[in-house]
């Protein structure tokens, strides 16, 4: 039976509920209106909700004067790669756990976890003198490596919950069928798996993209993505309220919509299945 | 059924996953501890090829006993604990608002969430000049209307808003799990106390919060976890100074700046020994959760 709601209450939840929702975002509105302002207007006083001169000024400036192009391109080609390196190895790990399970695969699993324990800051210098060592300092291959690693257990987990759910039976059926193990992969499996994978390449992507401590502290000008890009104004000269906002909303702009895509398998990888 | 040949090529698929993470986990892990027992400047000339000096447990005794040491653990303990307060409570009152029967609630949903998509450094710089910078910020703006002194937040508040900025960005994920795990309540079982007239309070304390219990205990093991090293956040709006030097920042001055190396991974190993007790409760309940 359906709860019986009056509409002047759902009108009130509704009321507050916006008006909750309206006061989180509103940083990131403010920001996102902010880059579109005038550098004297950004900072007037009171601030301007309308009645500002419209520009694209400072989006354009932005880009010629830090070449934001080019810490797009890291942040792109970091978050990209690491994705594919991490799919290439999680994918076949968590389907033999899934598909194929031992006595051991839940220790593996909760081993596997733990390594996303390990805080980074406690493996600075070790990790900062091998890039050296190998030469990966200020690399992108260097950052792909670590962005995949510490991604990696979260990878697995989440498509190991995704294989679960994939019924042991099917397979039986496809093979009584007459389906041979390339069949059974290429037509039964993928396609089950598929969802599960996208979820996968969605949150890893997110992750890597936001990632603040690795990318901060192994990057200086060649390989540095959009996060260090973004620390760079930290030191501000001058007037620049406009800027930082344009700069702001251009790095966070792709992932807010992937985001957005990404609600419920949010939920799964970063509870490691726990909460679905 | 599983035949010894897919046994054999099940544990070839899982090696290349399990050798780069045993990698990724025991090399710099051996190196920290390594360190942690040598003397190790590289300012002053050290270094692994010339052989470093042993010196015992002399870099975990001057860690603990630096006069930064206490401070940083109680920065740690505040901003985490506060984050975790702030973050669970609102975060269950929010999923508890976003389940009820409202107009647009995709578009609220969306609102609620995105903070958590913003990357650290955006979201710290974004509150340290946009929010919280006493000309311009928005907080001296309405400081200003209601006729106050506009508030030098980072510097003479500086914990309450690292908390803040901290905050705003882990409630979506709290709120997201908690809206997931209310969302599997059994609505019969709410309707049938509320038609014997249970009170609201008394339906939200023996039937809502008990339901929650798991995921509440998963959002303060994961954020515990992911809070004990927040670093971004701090990196840019303060630096460490005003009291928000926490243990992760501390290790990271020692390292980085102070280039002691030595004393740097004894903290590196007091933060790791610090990260896996609460790793344990975690992988507790975590593993409970594989059984089924």
């Amino acid at each position: 039976m359906a709860r019986a709601v009056t509409t002047r209450r759902k009108l009130a939840t509704t009321a507050l509920a916006w008006g909750i929702g309206l006061l989180i975002f509103f940083p990131i509105f403010w920001t996102i209106l902010t880059s579109f302002k005038t550098e004297a207007q950004a900072i007037n006083n009171p601030p301007l909700f309308w009645g500002f001169d419209f520009t694209l000024e400072n989006y354009t400036v932005v880009q010629e004067r830090s070449n934001y192009m080019r810490f797009l391109w890291n942040s792109v080609i970091i978050a990209g790669g690491s994705t594919v390196l991490g799919i290439l190895v999680a994918v076949p790990a968590a389907w033999s756990m899934a598909f194929v399970p031992s006595r051991r695969t839940k220790d593996i699993l909760l081993w596997m976890l733990s390594t996303k324990m390990l805080p980074a800051v406690g493996v600075l210098y070790p990790i900062s003198l091998l890039f050296v060592q190998f030469g990966l300092l200020d690399t992108r291959v260097g950052l792909i490596l670590v962005l995949m690693l510490i991604n990696l257990p979260i990878m697995v987990w989440m498509l190991y919950t995704y294989f679960k759910e994939i019924p042991g039976e099917i397979l039986e059926a496809a093979r009584m069928d007459g389906a041979g193990l390339k069949e059974e992969i290429l037509f039964v499996l993928t396609p089950m798996a598929i969802p599960g994978i996208a979820s996968t390449v969605l949150l890893s992507i997110i992750l890597a993209w936001n990632e603040a401590f690795w990318t901060l502290n192994l990057t200086a000008a060649r390989a540095a993505p959009l996060t260090a890009f973004i620390a760079s104004y930290s030191s501000p000269e001058g007037l620049f309220y406009a800027k930082l906002s344009a700069a702001s909303t251009m790095a966070i702009a792709p992932i807010l919509i992937l985001g957005w895509f990404s609600q419920k398998q949010l939920v799964r990888g970063l509870t490691f299945g726990a909460v679905k | 059924m599983a035949t010894q040949a897919s046994r054999s090529a099940a544990r070839l698929m899982m090696a290349p996953a399990v050798i780069l993470l045993l990698g990724w986990m025991l090399v710099p892990l051996t190196m920290t501890l390594w360190f942690s027992f040598t003397r190790y400047l590289p300012m002053r000339g050290d270094s692994i090829e010339r052989g470093l000096q042993w010196v015992g447990f002399e870099n975990y005794v001057r860690f603990i006993n630096s006069s930064s040491f206490w401070p940083s653990v109680q920065a740690t303990l505040m901003i985490v604990g506060g984050v975790l307060v702030i973050t669970v409570i609102l975060g269950v009152l929010l999923a508890i608002l976003l389940d009820q029967p409202i107009w647009g609630q995709g578009v609220v949903r969306i609102l609620v969430i995105a903070p958590f998509f913003v990357m650290p450094t955006v979201s710290a710089l974004v509150w340290k000049n946009m929010m919280m910078d006493p000309v311009n910020g928005m907080f001296a703006h309405l400081w200003r209307a209601f006729g106050a002194t506009p508030v030098s937040w980072l510097s003479d508040a500086s914990v309450p808003s690292i908390i803040l900025i901290v905050s705003w960005q882990w409630l979506p994920f709290a709120t997201l799990i908690l809206l997931t795990a209310i969302q599997s309540l059994d609505r019969d079982q709410l309707e049938a106390a509320e038609m014997d007239g249970a009170p609201v309070l008394s339906r939200f304390f023996h039937i809502v919060l008990p339901h929650l219990g798991r995921a509440i205990t998963i959002v303060i093991l994961i954020q515990t976890i992911f809070l004990l090293s927040i670093f971004a956040e701090i990196f840019v709006t303060t630096g460490g100074a005003f009291g928000t030097r926490t243990l992760t920042y501390l290790i990271f001055q020692r390292v980085v700046d102070s280039q002691n190396i030595g004393l740097g991974s004894a903290g590196g190993v007091y933060a790791i020994i610090l990260a896996n007790i609460v790793a344990i409760f975690l992988m507790r309940i975590v593993g409970k959760n594989l059984d089924r």
